[in-house]
């Protein structure tokens, strides 16, 4: 390398005559524009603007100028440094545009390719629906209550004036589990309804009891395409002073605005339960035909059987016997209650055309219904 | 109960425009479930007319008998001349009148009549059988042979009444009343605001010494028993047509005369009547508790072997009925074509019996009756003279009998029942204000008398013996008020607490192992003993034992499982068997586990509030019940596609699946090698969790063993993983801190180190762990390799990603090697662990 402000010699000092940059540049502009290649350009890069390049050379030659000189060489190349770069830089991304442009094509993929590498899982559908109807209660300040399945007859029957001889307490219709002389003597048997949760309820709660008491209950009858021996039951139980029956029709009311949209309401049918006095039957308006199926052959209902109305369950004011039995005072409180099955609703709700199909675990049937109703 | 409209309409003059359907709504509105109402003879048309059979010719010649005949229709043909019909039946003769059909008619079922050839002749109409005609089943299912005296070409359809509608009502358990056509009247008439004629309010003589003897000796069984006698039946006389087609219409089968009268009577009124051949009674009638083992034939041809506490009815020799349910065969009436006797003197008995004896003698017979169902029920007490004279009055009438003068009647004294209420009590039960006024007149209604002003004495009638509480009474007021006329309000519930942690935890376990795959499959929880040996557990494994129902559906599933697997597996195999063959399935349930020495629950009062010790002794006669959670996975856990190749589910896949669970619950679970029941004895791990410093074993999960695979039917390969969610969340932490976030960078170092094969990779980790300290950020097994040859026989390189990272500076290359030498030097104490060179 020479030192700087040696003596100056016009003929070393050739490569920074004008002319001798402005072939440089163009030389270097002509390879780039040349280049077809990102390789092809990287090579010309080297070529023309790394340091063995002879702009390069020609730049280190300036510090070896008289001062005078110095200056305007140093422009001319620092102009031709600059316009290499810029045509370096445009024509690298011309390139790098190219290429992209290329190879995105060439990573084109088919987007409706199906992909079911870990096929989704689900939860059964009477799971999701009982939990659906707790939130509505549970938003309306309710609580959820639980409790055994095998349970004491006096928790199942007796406290709610199911008195001995009551039919329901027969072999016929309850499963009994068996005491030790192999009979029904264990006074244990498997809940028929969620019912004595209630009973558990307002013994083990303070007053006012508001709760709504989910689970699976059991009886004896054979599985077909309407009944299963083991189904789910949604029941609710208020007990405050001063509630009454039109409380009851107004929670109804509620409780199917919820589920089946705002202008839905229900109907009480007078009937009899030992757990309730009054008791009542509750219908729903057919959410499908909305009661436009009832005398209306052109429109038959499927849902509704052209009734118009669907049978949901029972309901009534708690018997101030089961009040009693429970050290609630009938004079001071009354409450009112009702239950009915998820596997009927599910039915009706969903479609779902054969008992059998909630309770044999079949895969195709429970996927579709996800996570939540 | 099935009602005739025309039978109901002469109790209550219902406006003739009403329909079985407008009656239906109003029945509905005030109470009664009417079910369906029953069209008979719809679509019926005539001409269908009374025929008398003038000659049979056989037919030869074809495969069943057939007949030609000619049968004078007067002139309902147009003619006057008989009419040649082909007939297909043989219960007639010449001579008989019968009902027949001409062409242009249509039969019920849209069954048009022409006059068409068959059999070689032409048939000018059909002659009538019941079924064809919708009559109900009289037993015969043959042609309909009328009585000699009807008049030829006479309207059939009129005759038989076949156009009626019939209300069919489901009674419920409290309305003993409306299972007789006088309860529903009186139900129809407070629902139309019409007066009731009450069949029963007719002229019965008063009761005197010579009757026929009764002795009732248990009174409180017994409380009322009336006893008629009729003498001089004629052995021709039949059920006349209206009778027999009011039967029919409510669901009877006529028998014969005294039977069907009685049958008549006790469908009308309600009370249940036994009519005993007087001949066969021997001495004195009599009530009693049966002895133990004592013997009866009833009426269905049962011999009958009595309990104690059977009511029965008796003569000189024994038995002769079982009280309220069904006379015995020894006193009964003759049959028509009976050709040894026949009934000329009946003895009629119209009885009040206890409705829980009538109800446990029933059930322990397994003999469910008329009369049975009806006194469980409540029968009116105060009908029983009234039904008495019904049937003698009957029975005079149509069997030319002659009643005798004697009248027994033992009534065991009682008093009406009152029942005291505030006037306002109907409104507040329903949140409607009715007024004094409203309630007296409904309670007046229904057949009560009230006295009082606020207070009121209500004195509730003889035939509603389920009015006992205040709250009956309102609901008297409040359905015939109306419940659709019910506001709706809202109460407003004190503000709760929301679902409890573990309701909570409950669902997110549920959507934790739906969102890994799984899809719920609740099971029955009933189980067979032989599940034990096809999962190969040990005799005295504690799932063994096992809470049993008295009364199985099934006799081979008399068992509550304990443990979820017999039933998820079964659901596995019934999709495989349907073709879903790559399957992950989960349940969580109960599990019934029976207690060391199970009291029996004794009864508890329910006229106060059981003890808390009550309780707890209730409770400790419960099986124990924990929440178990499950899984079982067979086939592809990922699938094979376009993107690859797949991979089948294995052993950790289900030990996975419980470290979701326990993750869930925010319990640390232990997983440990383990051999038990129904797993591979190599490809299972022990699940275990530490709860109150005490290590608890909550389940198993890993690969099944082949044995059980193939006891059960199983595909190959089939997994499962089973712990108890209880447990696990009792060992849970519902609040998990939060960690301090280093912004530092991270130093990682990768190690690989070969042990011997059976040292358990979670021991290696937990040594790395103590020995990196506390700058050990994470640790990562990233892979297991073995290779005899590199590593030496028995041996195994595990590869580890150790990421150090400290909270308040960068740490050097140095400090991080260090920590990891000291990790490497207790993995080497402790497991023998050496550095792969």
């Amino acid at each position: 390398m020479s030192a700087p402000n040696k003596s100056y010699d016009p003929v070393e000092v050739e490569a920074l005559k004008p002319e001798e940059i402005e072939r440089m540049r163009d030389e270097a502009l002509a390879a780039f524009r040349a280049a077809d290649s990102l390789e092809a350009l990287h090579e010309a890069k080297v070529a023309h603007t790394g340091p063995a390049s002879p702009l390069s050379l020609a730049n280190r030659e300036i510090g070896a100028l008289p001062p005078h000189a110095k200056a305007d060489a140093g422009k001319r190349v620092g102009m031709a440094r600059g316009a290499v770069n810029k045509a370096l830089a445009a024509r690298q991304a011309e390139l790098e545009a190219e290429r992209d442009a290329r190879v995105l094509v060439e990573e084109d993929v088919d987007v409706t390719l199906p992909y079911d590498r870990v096929p989704a899982g689900a939860r059964h559908p009477l799971t999701t629906l009982s939990e659906r109807i707790e939130d509505i209660f549970v938003a309306m300040g309710y609580e959820v209550a639980e409790g055994p399945e095998a349970e004491a007859e006096w928790f199942n029957f007796d406290a709610l004036n199911i008195g001995p001889d009551h039919p329901a307490r027969g072999e016929a219709d309850t499963f009994f589990v068996r005491g030790e002389q192999g009979g029904t003597e264990s006074g244990v048997v498997l809940r028929t309804h969620t019912s004595p949760v209630q009973i558990r309820s307002l013994l083990e709660r303070e007053l006012p009891v508001y709760v709504i008491c989910p689970g699976r209950v059991y009886r004896t009858d054979e599985l077909d395409a309407t009944h299963t021996p083991v189904f789910h039951q949604v029941e609710l139980l208020a007990v405050d002073e001063g509630l009454t029956m039109a409380d009851l029709k107004g929670t109804l009311d509620h409780m199917v605005q919820s589920l089946f949209g705002p202008d839905m309401k229900t109907r009480l049918r007078p009937n009899f339960f030992p757990f309730t006095e009054p008791s009542a039957e509750m219908d729903m308006v057919c959410y499908v035909c909305r009661g436009a199926s009832v005398g209306n052959p052109d429109r038959p209902c499927r849902t509704c059987s052209s009734e118009g109305w669907i049978e949901l369950g029972g309901c009534g004011m708690v018997n101030p016997k089961v009040l009693t039995a429970c050290g609630v005072d009938p004079e001071k409180y009354s409450g009112f209650a009702f239950g009915f099955g998820i596997e009927r609703m599910l039915m009706f709700r969903h479609n779902v055309e054969d008992m059998r199909d909630m309770v044999e675990g079949d895969v195709r049937f429970t996927r579709p219904f996800g996570m939540e109703i | 109960m099935r009602v005739p409209l025309s039978w109901l309409r002469e109790y209550v003059d219902l406006p003739e425009s009403e329909t079985g359907r407008d009656v239906q709504a109003k029945l509905i509105d005030s109470g009664l479930e009417v079910e369906t109402v029953e069209q008979l003879g719809a679509g019926l048309k005539g001409p269908l007319v009374v025929g008398q059979v003038l000659t049979i010719e056989e037919l030869e010649g074809f495969k069943k008998p057939i007949r030609f005949c000619t049968v004078d229709v007067g002139t309902a043909n147009g003619t006057g001349e008989p009419q040649e019909i082909v007939c297909g039946a043989r219960n007639f003769a010449v001579g008989d009148k019968v009902v027949v059909v001409l062409p242009g008619a249509v039969l019920p079922g849209d069954f048009a009549i022409a006059a068409r050839k068959t059999y070689g002749k032409t048939s000018h109409g059909m002659i009538c059988s019941t079924d064809e005609l919708g009559m109900g089943d009289d037993g015969t299912h043959g042609i309909i042979v009328l009585p000699p005296e009807t008049e030829v070409g006479k309207d059939a359809i009129e005759l038989l009444e076949l156009v009626d509608e019939v209300l069919d009502i489901a009674v419920t358990a409290n309305r003993g009343d409306c299972l007789s056509i006088r309860g529903v009247a009186r139900e129809t008439a407070i629902a139309y605001g019409l007066p009731l004629r009450d069949p029963a309010l007719i002229d019965v003589p008063a009761p005197n010494a010579y009757g026929y003897p009764v002795k009732v000796s248990d009174p409180m069984g017994c409380d009322r028993f009336t006893a008629r006698t009729v003498t001089g039946l004629s052995p021709e006389a039949r059920s006349p047509i209206w009778l027999r087609r009011r039967l029919q219409k409510v669901g009877m089968r006529p028998v014969s005369l005294a039977v069907d009268v009685t049958n008549y009577v006790m469908m009308e009124l309600g009370q249940p009547l036994h009519a005993y051949d007087r001949t066969s009674v021997q001495g004195a009638i009599g009530v009693r508790r049966a002895e133990e083992g004592e013997k009866l034939r009833t009426l269905d041809g049962v011999e009958r072997t009595l309990h104690a506490e059977d009511l029965v009815i008796t003569d000189e020799r024994g038995p002769i009925g079982l009280a309220g349910v069904m006379g015995g065969a020894n006193t009964e009436i003759a049959d028509h074509d009976d050709t040894e006797r026949s009934t000329s003197d009946v003895v009629v008995e119209a009885a009040h019996f206890d409705a829980v004896s009538v109800a446990r003698t029933a059930r322990r017979h397994k003999l469910s009756t008329e009369a049975s169902r009806r006194y469980e029920r409540g029968v009116d007490p105060e009908a029983a003279a009234a039904a008495a004279q019904r049937t003698v009055d009957l029975l005079v009438l149509l069997a030319g009998g002659t009643a005798e003068a004697g009248v027994t009647e033992i009534v065991a004294p009682s008093a009406p029942r009152t029942i005291a209420i505030p006037a306002d009590h109907p409104d507040k039960v329903a949140g409607v204000t009715y007024g004094r006024e409203t309630v007296v007149r409904r309670l007046q209604e229904i057949g009560c008398d009230v006295y009082g002003q606020d207070e009121l004495i209500v004195t509730v009638p003889s035939w509603r013996p389920d009015l006992i509480e205040p709250n009956d009474l309102a609901e008297e007021v409040i359905r015939l008020e109306g419940y659709e006329n019910l506001p709706s309000t809202l109460p407003r519930p004190r503000s709760g607490r929301g679902l409890t942690h573990r309701q909570r935890l409950h669902r997110r376990i549920g959507r934790a192992l739906a969102g890994a795959g799984y899809v719920e499959a609740p099971n029955y929880p009933f189980v067979s003993e032989q599940v034990f040996d096809q999962l190969g557990l040990d005799a005295g494994d504690p799932a063994r034992r096992v809470v049993k129902l008295a009364n199985p559906l099934n006799d081979e599933e008399p068992a509550l499982r304990t443990t979820l697997l017999p039933g998820l597996l079964g659901a596995l195999r019934r999709n495989d068997g349907r073709g879903s063959h790559d399957l992950a399935l989960f349940e969580t349930g109960l599990v019934f586990l029976p207690r060391e020495a199970a009291a029996v629950a004794g009864h508890l009062p329910v006229d106060r509030r059981p003890t808390d010790e009550e309780i707890a002794r209730l409770d400790a006669t419960l099986p124990e019940q924990p929440r178990h959670v499950a899984v079982v996975l067979t086939g592809a856990r990922e699938q094979a596609g376009w993107w690859g190749k797949g991979r089948p589910a294995d052993w950790a896949d289900a030990v996975e699946a419980a470290r979701t669970v326990a993750r869930e619950t925010g319990a640390e679970l232990v997983v440990r090698k383990a051999q038990y029941g129904p797993w591979h004895p190599g490809r299972c791990a022990e699940l275990a969790v530490v709860v109150d410093g005490t290590e608890r074993v909550v389940g198993h999960a890993g690969e099944l063993h082949p044995r059980v695979l193939k006891a059960l039917g199983l595909p190959e390969r089939t997994c499962a993983m089973e712990v108890d969610l209880d447990a696990l969340e009792e060992a849970g932490d519902d609040t998990p801190q939060a960690p301090a976030i280093s912004t530092f960078p991270v130093a990682t170092q990768d190690v690989a180190l070969v042990v011997d094969k059976p040292v358990p990779a979670a021991d290696v980790e937990a040594a790395l762990r103590e020995g990196a300290g506390e700058l050990l950020e994470s640790i990562r097994l990233f892979d297991v390799y073995e290779n005899p040859e590199q590593l030496g026989e028995g041996r195994k390189s595990l590869a580890y990603a150790l990421r150090f990272r400290a909270a308040d500076r960068t740490l050097t290359v140095d400090e991080a090697s260090a920590a990891r030498d000291a990790a490497i030097a207790v993995a080497n104490e402790r497991t023998g662990a050496e550095l792969r060179g």
